[in-house]
């Protein structure tokens, strides 16, 4: 008997593949959908790669398990179906004067994928990544269901963060959500014309500030190398708000303004329209300016009032490189846009971002130091062979790429990078001891067998 | 599994001998392909062959054998190619062919009948093998090697021309069957290629090395193509060749 299948890729819109989509509403349900032979859970999507796809085999979404409990207003602690989004959490808790802890580049991810991929902010160097602030979760697995805290199970708690699905299916998890006063954040604001402003002000000053990232040019080459805007700000408080916005500190942020309709010929965003771009954004950028106010979504999720323009890039997609070195090998972070610009890559801002320490999670990727990342149109014929020479160049420092964001890592390099996957053996045997959890990424990278 | 390149992983060659598409399969294995089969009937030319990939890059070579003049086994060496890959395959190039001699072949029936057999029976077969375990197994790439003599048939090469005509023709509906299915399916016409198939036989223009070719239809099989020319050029040399006067074409020299 066939059910009906549906083609699946990631934000970055390659490598397809066909799956039959579970939607189950209850644990039981879940529990159903994982009697097959190949099983993985999937979110909003917002992987750029293939680690919510399970090629021929089952995908599960999350999105049915949907509820949300009261805020307790002292502990700030909530507990969220898996399904729920962060936009929509968000909705629920600013209004009550609350913030999740760890917010992605967007809203539209779930509490699922943020625990999967153990998702950073720019709040990493100060307070870790979202499974740091997770204090248990509900998964299901092949092996039965299983109530999963950092004290009574630790390797699978940790083991879970960053095994994009792994370990089983999250149902429902407990949050420490973040108090806040105001809807809006304090930003002050520096722009640096080459790449040492932006690394020095960031190593130096990053612990005063709550939140900081700097958004850095990689097409340009010679002294003006990596030049950058680097914006770093804290939550405001009641007393920062005047006139309107002070009438209501806690509005909820905003909607979608615009939706990209239909997919654009690829080679839309090209060399000369994408240089362009980073230069007007980098002329309309302040030289410095501090404690302006800035509304949450402006802040932390400027690309989500344009719904689904992942499709501007064209029907070849493209894909975000993103790595991690430690602060002795903050000179890869230089070397990478050195190759990228002179290989005349064409790519739009990168974020640069500090890592504070990292977790336990074997496979969790923030590393305490640097992180790049950028977006790439597929399409230049150089792209293969110049990320698999700054994978080389990573690896060499003792660093990794974010496996939410891959989509073309070779199993050799992955292994290099993520020395320690294999502390996850012994916990995948325990609560998945036939091996039906596996997706595209993990039969790409050799975390489970290839066919 | 395919990365978002297109990079295969696997690959299965039917018709593993051919020179162009060991060109092809080499210069995979230098970038992410690890796991190669070979089916062929020649076992020596099978055990060179896989000696050459291995230096190249591949990890694991496995050979499978076929007999391309028996189309009802295509099924079946479709199927131990898949296991022998491991259960399942990114990219499965289609490389089998006979040339022929034109002038024995066309008064000869059953020469007629085998040429027809290996170039386009169990080629068909053979796709319509895959298109229901490349449907089961979620993903899948196919490139079936047709060539520029099938896009207009010449006297001096009819029989084989028109088998090429017949299966790019095939490959081309069947790739509109799977698109939705987000199988691709590539059709690769290469114009002359030096190669053991031709060797001895006079050059035309155009004539590239197997090197070359493998070159272009790499870079092919990583576009959205739906047909990969080698040299690129006999697009557009074939967008004129294709609307001659048929007293102009048949004087065409070669
Ligand atoms: C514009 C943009 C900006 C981004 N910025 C950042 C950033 O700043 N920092 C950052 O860390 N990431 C960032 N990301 C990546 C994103 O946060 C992660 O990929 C996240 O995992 C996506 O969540 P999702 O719900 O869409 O999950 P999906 O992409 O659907 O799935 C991701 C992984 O989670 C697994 N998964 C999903 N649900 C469950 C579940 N219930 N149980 C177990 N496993 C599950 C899937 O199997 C898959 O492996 C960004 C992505 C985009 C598109």
């Amino acid at each position: 008997m066939s059910s009906p299948r549906e083609l699946l890729t990631g934000w970055g819109n390659t490598a397809p593949s066909l799956a039959v989509v579970e939607r189950p509403r209850s644990d039981s349900e879940v529990t159903s959908a994982l009697q097959h032979d190949r099983v993985i859970a999937r979110g909003l999507g917002r992987s750029y790669g293939d680690p919510a796809q399970c090629a021929g085999g089952t995908v599960v979404s999350n999105r049915g398990l949907w509820h949300l409990s009261p805020i307790d207003p002292d502990t700030g602690l909530i507990t969220a179906g898996a399904g729920v989004s962060l936009d929509e959490l968000l909705a629920v808790s600013i209004p009550a004067g609350f913030f999740v802890p760890v917010t992605p580049g967007t809203r539209q991810v779930t509490i699922g994928g943020a625990i999967a991929a153990d998702i950073h902010g720019k709040n990493h160097h100060v307070e870790g990544s979202f499974m740091n602030h997770v204090t248990r979760l509900r998964l299901a697995t092949p092996s039965g269901d299983l109530e999963v805290t950092p004290e009574s199970d630790p390797a699978l708690f940790w083991g879970t963060a960053g095994a994009m699905g792994l370990t089983g299916i999250v149902t429902e998890a407990t949050i420490r959500l973040l108090p806040i006063e105001t809807s809006w954040v304090s930003v002050d604001t520096e722009r640096f014309e080459n790449l040492d402003g932006v690394m020095d002000a960031m190593a130096t000053g990053d612990h005063r500030y709550r939140y900081s990232v700097a958004w850095v040019d990689c097409m340009t080459s010679g002294p003006r190398l990596g030049r950058g805007v680097l914006t770093r700000g804290e939550h405001a408080t009641a007393d920062m708000l005047q006139g309107k916005a002070a009438r209501s500190p806690l509005a909820p942020p905003g909607g979608t303004l615009l939706t990209v309709p239909i997919t654009p010929p690829s080679g839309l965003l090209n060399r000369l329209s994408m240089s362009a771009f980073n230069e007007a954004w980098f002329r309309r950028a302040p030289k410095k300016a501090d404690g302006e106010l800035h509304s949450i979504g402006a802040f932390f999720h400027p690309l989500d009032g344009v719904a689904w323009w992942n499709r501007l890039h064209g029907h070849r997609g493209f894909l975000q490189y993103q790595f991690a070195v430690d602060d002795a090998h903050g000179d890869v972070v230089r070397r990478a846009i050195e190759v990228l610009s002179s290989e005349r890559v064409p790519s739009f801002l990168a974020v640069l971002k500090r890592f504070g320490p990292g977790n336990p999670g074997p496979l969790s990727f923030p590393l305490e130091g640097w992180t790049l990342a950028l977006d790439v149109p597929i399409g230049p014929p150089q792209l293969p062979s110049v990320l698999d020479r700054l994978d080389e160049m990573v690896a060499e420092a003792g660093g990794r790429l974010y496996l939410a964001k891959d989509s073309r890592l070779s199993p050799e390099m992955f292994a290099t990078m993520y020395p320690r996957a294999s502390e996850l053996d012994a916990v995948r045997h325990r609560v998945d001891p036939d091996g039906i959890l596996s997706s595209d990424l993990t039969r790409r990278i050799g975390l489970t067998p290839p066919a | 599994m395919q990365n978002a390149f297109g990079q295969p992983q696997s690959v299965l060659v039917l018709g593993g001998t051919s020179d162009i598409a060991l060109a092809v399969v080499a210069k995979l294995a230098a970038d992410r392909t690890k796991t190669v089969v070979l089916a062929g009937r020649n076992e020596e030319r099978l055990a060179a062959a896989a000696a050459t990939l291995k230096a190249a890059g591949a990890t694991t070579v496995e050979l499978v054998a076929m007999e391309a003049s028996d189309p009802s086994s295509a099924a079946a060496t479709v199927d131990a190619g898949i296991a022998a890959a491991g259960g399942s395959v990114d990219l499965v190039l289609i490389a089998v062919g006979l040339l022929g001699e034109q002038s024995t072949t066309e008064d000869d029936p059953s020469a007629t009948i085998e040429l027809f057999d290996v170039n386009l029976t169990w080629p068909a077969a053979a796709l319509a093998a895959l298109r229901t375990r490349l449907i089961a197994q979620g993903s899948g790439h196919v490139a079936v090697f047709s060539s520029v003599a099938g896009v207009r048939v010449r006297r001096a090469n009819f029989s084989y021309g028109s088998t090429k005509a017949g299966l790019d023709a095939f490959t081309i509906g069947f790739a509109d069957s799977v698109r939705s299915s987000g199988i691709k399916v590539q059709v690769i016409r290469p114009g002359f290629v030096h190669t053991k198939m031709t060797e001895g036989m006079k050059e035309i223009p155009f004539t590239t090395t197997a090197e070359v070719a493998a070159d272009n239809i790499v870079k092919g099989l990583g576009s959205s193509a739906e047909v990969i020319w080698t040299p690129p050029i006999l697009k557009a040399v074939f967008l004129v060749l294709r609307h001659l006067p048929a007293f102009a074409w048949r004087r065409m020299p070669g």
